[in-house]
């Protein structure tokens, strides 16, 4: 037996779909409202109800799975998963199984080694479950449970990776890129907080001499981890504590673990040898799900430009690899940035001014690109008078921090400071003959070869002009000026 | 095909049914009997024959995506055995949940 | 002749023409169910306020031209209590859902008010319909009003007694596996359970969700066709609903001889009761006589058929029946944590019969026997589906008995499920394969009524009801038992 070890993660993410109703019920799709106020006889799961299908929820999914170069079933069904739990209040999920939306696609990630895809082994739609809060501190304590189905028959996909990551890193890859790539379609919040994103890792080491089937090995499944970090701690935790039990010869047992946020360890929640017995079977209240070749094409079509078209077109546009990744992996700023482009055309420029004092400001204050303080156009104005020559860099960055506390235009701070830069070529040169005039000492050190003596005199200049002359302008001056005293 | 008392707990246990040893006995009995009847489908070879989930030649039945106001929180929960907070309560849970 | 003695079409027509009043009917109807209920007790709810209250709306608050437009102006009607009501209680004839008051209305109730049918209460029924006596309600047995010792056929028994003693002229009931054409045989009346999909379930508390559909039990065949003409509507809130062509108001007079109609053979062999046997011969005679060619088919699955029902049918009961969790309605038995709570309220709140089909169905579908019995049971589904294709192609309609003996002694199967089981042989069959099928009173022997089943092929409703509305009239006219009323 060996101690070498495979780490083997597979990833299962839920997201929920930003539809305007639950899946199978007219009742709003909203986070945060009053208990059980978003709840009807369908979702309660009362008597003689019946579901009927959110289409959009069907065109949101399929456009995820198309993104994720998936194919998309024609043909998919709906089937009953069993359980007994208070928040499933028809005890049993509405779920795909057997035939699931779509299948067989994949997410690339940049390893250190050079690019890799991830498989996706399916995707499928399912109903949500509803909420409990539990009257006492944790689940085990607590007397009893209050049941709020709000979140019952929210509209979920869940993404099943196929187990191909091996290190905690690549998880977190895998994860950061599918969040990035579904960020641009629009479907989901995508909030791991909110639970609108949730995963659950598969952790298993692999001997190194193991040649049978991956499904063999002993899974042990990290469930609801609230965080791409969490996630990457859990399976860290995970594979060293698998590691040393084989290394000590015990054996690990297949079994769903919780992440325990504050001590970074997992810790076993229920085994999986005495799991559920789920009696899937199809839905007979759902009739099967057929779609149509013209359909798909349309879903295909509403695709946005996602994240490797995008890299691609940054890259062409002379924008570094690393500022594009900044970029692309929040599609608010990508968004935003765009616009800016759009306007002012000088690609380099606008990055440079997004990633450094537009991103120090907004993450100052705390806000997101999804809505800017200052808008494309304000921000596209100022970027113009930086290229007329308007304004200095250090004062267009002055103008901005003004833009963002007061919401003027760039403009109206330019004016009602009186900051625009002097380029008057006449009236710089006047103040310049005057500065040689009142400092004669300094301008026989310049003449008698001391370079320095000039950055004085320009100084002085600058001093005079309160900064607002043109530096090159005021240098090209001076030394005409100087000529005439050699 | 015989069926066992021991199957039968399972499935009840499976089922959320608390059945007395005499249900327990009685209900391995008459299941049995029926289990056995039901053999009379081995007769039929049906491995070329697709299965009918639905009867009818419908199918991709969907409904626009448009709210239709929801019950309030207390016509929701009216008929709740006990209800707080306009919440469903229930006892306390002891296995971890599932699902 | 009273009120009560009049069908659902005279009864409308009589209101729609001013002759009588709305609330007259009601108030007859509410008479008759106050003299017989007790010991029939086809009803496990009556509201009389209610319906004599929008009686009297309808009398003093519409025009004439208005209830011209209403169908079933003034008919009170009865509702099996499987179909969810929001004015009175719904308990499908279980303890589950005792004390459970729902916040909707079923489809086929709003669209049976627009109407104009006035709702006099909830009939009994086996508890969630797993039955074929109605003696399996969590609230009391119902009596067959022919012999009162005997059952009235189930699981809609409630709905088919309360015609039959001419309480209401109309009640819907559900047909799962012959649940409505049983009961509409064993009290002598008519009733028709539709081609799957064409009236919405939607508020109809599920059994078995792929074979359930609400049909209407009456004392004639016109009245089946104009109910079945207002509530076979396609449905947006039941996806399985069909859009079809709306089933006619009333049957086209069709000469039978011009119909092809086949006997299948599996039908008409042993184990059929010989005074049915006599009775059926009589009838099918008679088409002879008026020219009909019955042509001999056969239809060689139909001996898996019970087999197939007694997988499906529990099967998905399980899963519907395991909403009844104690957490947001109806019955709770306290527990000392969340799953004996579970355990105790389902093990308090079911009856035997729906505990036994729970626990066959859900072991039909757990891990290792789901492709032996529930994947086996829809393969054969589907030969039995072929089968009713291939006649079909031969033959316009089939007629058969529509249950092979006479309304049994309360109590007599009470030991033996699987006996039970057997009564339902030839109905499951339209449910297996979705067909419409109608059962029609064809005469009494013993005292006891016979009837006689109508298959068609999918959607042919009007087929069927023409078919059946000639046999009636070349039939003497049907006898309704408990005319002196109960003493």
């Amino acid at each position: 037996m060996t101690n070498q070890y495979e780490v083997v993660i597979g990833l299962e993410v839920h997201v929920e779909l930003k539809t305007q109703t639950k899946l199978f019920c007219g009742c709003a799709n909203g986070f945060g409202q009053d208990p059980n106020s978003q709840t009807c006889p369908v979702c309660l799961g009362m008597p003689g109800v019946l579901p009927v299908l959110n289409g959009e929820a069907v065109a949101l999914a399929t456009r995820a799975a198309l993104a994720l170069h998936c194919t998309v079933n024609s043909y998919s069904k709906f089937d009953r998963k069993q359980y007994f739990y208070p928040d499933l209040p028809k005890a049993y999920q509405i779920s795909q199984y057997d035939q699931p939306l779509a299948e067989n696609g994949h997410v690339t990630i940049h390893t250190a080694a050079g690019k890799r895809n991830i498989g996706i082994e399916r995707i499928h739609m399912e109903e949500d479950a509803g909420k409990l809060n539990h009257l006492g501190q944790r689940l085990g304590d607590a007397e009893g449970s209050l049941v709020d189905l709000n979140r019952a028959g929210v509209p979920l996909i869940e993404i099943v990776s196929r187990p191909e990551m091996h290190s905690p890193e690549e998880a977190r890859q895998y994860l950061v890129e599918l969040r990035t790539i579904l960020s641009y379609l629009d479907i989901s919040d995508l909030r791991m907080e909110e639970g609108s994103m949730r995963c659950d890792a598969n952790v298993s080491l692999r001997p190194l001499d193991f040649t049978g089937s991956l499904a063999d090995l002993p899974r042990v499944e990290i469930k609801n981890v609230n965080s791409f970090r969490n996630v990457q701690r859990g399976i860290e935790f995970e594979i060293n504590r698998q590691r040393q039990m084989l290394q000590t010869g015990q054996r690990i047992i297949k079994e769903t673990r919780g992440f325990d946020d504050a001590s970074g360890s997992t810790y076993s929640q229920r085994s999986k040898e005495e799991a559920n017995d789920y009696r899937y079977f199809p839905e007979p209240d759902l009739p099967p799900l057929v779609l149509t070749e013209k359909w798909l094409k349309e879903q295909r079509e509403a695709l946005p430009q996602l994240p490797d078209e995008l890299r691609q077109s940054l890259a062409e546009r002379g924008v570094a690899e690393r500022d594009a990744e900044v970029l692309v992996q929040d599609v608010n700023l990508y968004h935003y940035w765009s616009q800016v482009v759009a306007l002012v055309s000088d690609a380099r420029l606008v990055t440079n001014w997004l990633l450094s004092d537009y991103s120090r400001l907004m993450n100052a204050n705390n806000l997101s690109f999804a809505e800017p303080k200052v808008s494309a156009h304000g921000l596209a104005s100022l970027l113009s008078l930086i290229t007329a020559g308007t304004l200095s860099g250090k004062m267009a960055k002055e103008v901005l921090e003004t833009m963002f506390d007061t919401g003027e235009t760039a403009e109206a701070v330019v004016k009602r400071l009186g900051l625009s830069q002097i380029t008057d070529h006449n009236a710089i040169k006047e103040i310049v003959s005057a500065v040689v005039a009142a400092n004669p000492a300094v301008v026989q050190d310049f003449v008698s070869g001391k370079e320095k003596a000039l950055t004085f005199l320009v100084g002085q200049v600058m001093k005079q002009t309160k900064g607002q002359a043109k530096p090159d302008l005021v240098n090209a001056l001076l030394r005409e000026v100087l000529a005439t005293y050699a | 095909m015989n069926l066992t008392e021991k199957e039968v707990r399972h499935v009840a246990r499976l089922a959320r049914l608390a059945i007395s040893s005499v249900e327990l006995s009685e209900a391995t009995q008459a299941l049995g009997r029926v289990l056995d009847y039901i053999d009379l489908l081995n007769e039929l070879d049906t491995d070329a024959v697709p299965p009918t989930t639905h009867v009818e030649a419908i199918e991709t039945v969907w409904r626009q995506d448009r709210v239709v106001p929801s019950l309030s929180p207390e016509e929701a929960t009216a008929n709740g055995p006990q209800v707080s907070s306009q919440m469903f309560v229930v006892p306390k849970i002891l296995d971890g949940g599932e699902g | 002749m009273g009120t009560i003695d009049w069908d659902a079409v005279q009864t409308a027509d009589q209101v729609q023409r001013g002759e009588i009043s709305a609330a007259e009917c009601v108030e007859a109807a509410l008479s008759r169910i106050d003299n017989t209920n007790p010991t029939v007790h086809a009803f496990l709810h009556v509201d009389a306020d209610r319906a004599l209250a929008r009686a009297r709306f309808m009398d003093h608050n519409l025009t004439r031209e208005t209830k011209a437009n209403l169908p079933l102006a003034g008919v009170p009607v009865a509702i099996k209590d499987n179909m969810v009501t929001t004015d009175m209680p719904t308990t499908a004839g279980s303890k589950i859902l005792e004390g459970f008051r729902s916040p909707y209305n079923a489809t086929v109730v709003e669209l049976l008010e627009q109407a104009g049918a006035i709702i006099v209460g909830k009939t009994n029924m086996d508890e969630f319909a797993m039955g074929s006596s109605t003696e399996h309600s969590a609230y009391g047995v119902t009596r067959n009003p022919w012999d009162l010792t005997r059952v009235p056929g189930g699981s809609s028994g409630g709905s088919a007694a309360a015609v039959a003693a001419r309480m209401v002229p109309l009640a819907l009931g559900s047909d799962t596996g012959g649940s409505i054409r049983l009961p509409a045989s064993y009290c002598g009346v008519f009733g028709i359970k539709p081609t799957y999909g064409r009236v919405s379930r939607y508020g109809l508390i599920a059994y078995a969700s792929s074979l359930d559909q609400i049909g209407p039990l009456a004392r004639s065949v016109r009245d089946l066709s104009r109910t079945l003409h207002l509530i076979a509507r396609h449905d947006a809130k039941d996806a399985t609903s069909l859009d079809a062509n709306t089933i006619l108001e009333a049957p086209i007079p069709t000469a039978l001889q011009s119909l092809r109609i086949g006997l299948p053979e599996e039908y008409f062999g042993e184990g059929i009761d010989v005074r049915v046997r006599t009775v059926i011969e009589k009838t099918l005679d008679r088409l002879r006589e008026s020219g009909v060619d019955l042509i001999p088919i056969s239809l060689p699955h139909t001996r898996y058929a019970i087999a197939t029902y007694y997988l499906i049918a529990p099967a998905e009961a399980s899963s519907n029946l395991s909403r009844y969790d104690g957490v947001r309605y109806g019955l709770r038995v306290v527990g000392d944590d969340l799953i004996h709570m579970y355990q105790n309220t389902r093990q308090e709140g079911f009856g035997p019969e729906v505990k036994r089909r729970i626990l066959l169905g859900t072991h039909a579908l757990s891990a290792g026997y789901y492709d032996a019995y529930y994947l086996k049971a829809q393969k054969v589904r589907t030969l039995i589906r072929q089968d009713f294709d291939n006649a079909f192609e031969k033959v316009d309609l089939i007629v058969t008995p529509t249950v092979a003996d006479l309304p049994f002694k309360l109590g007599e199967r009470d030991l033996d499920p699987l006996q039970m089981y057997l009564t339902d042989i030839f109905t499951v069959t339209t449910n297996l394969a979705g067909l419409p099928g109608l059962s029609q009173p064809i005469g009494l022997v013993d005292g006891l009524p016979v009837g006689l089943q109508w298959m068609g092929p999918p959607l042919a409703e009007d087929r069927v009801l023409s078919a059946a509305s000639a046999l009636e009239a070349i039939l003497p006219s049907p006898e309704w038992p408990l005319s002196g009323g109960i003493q």
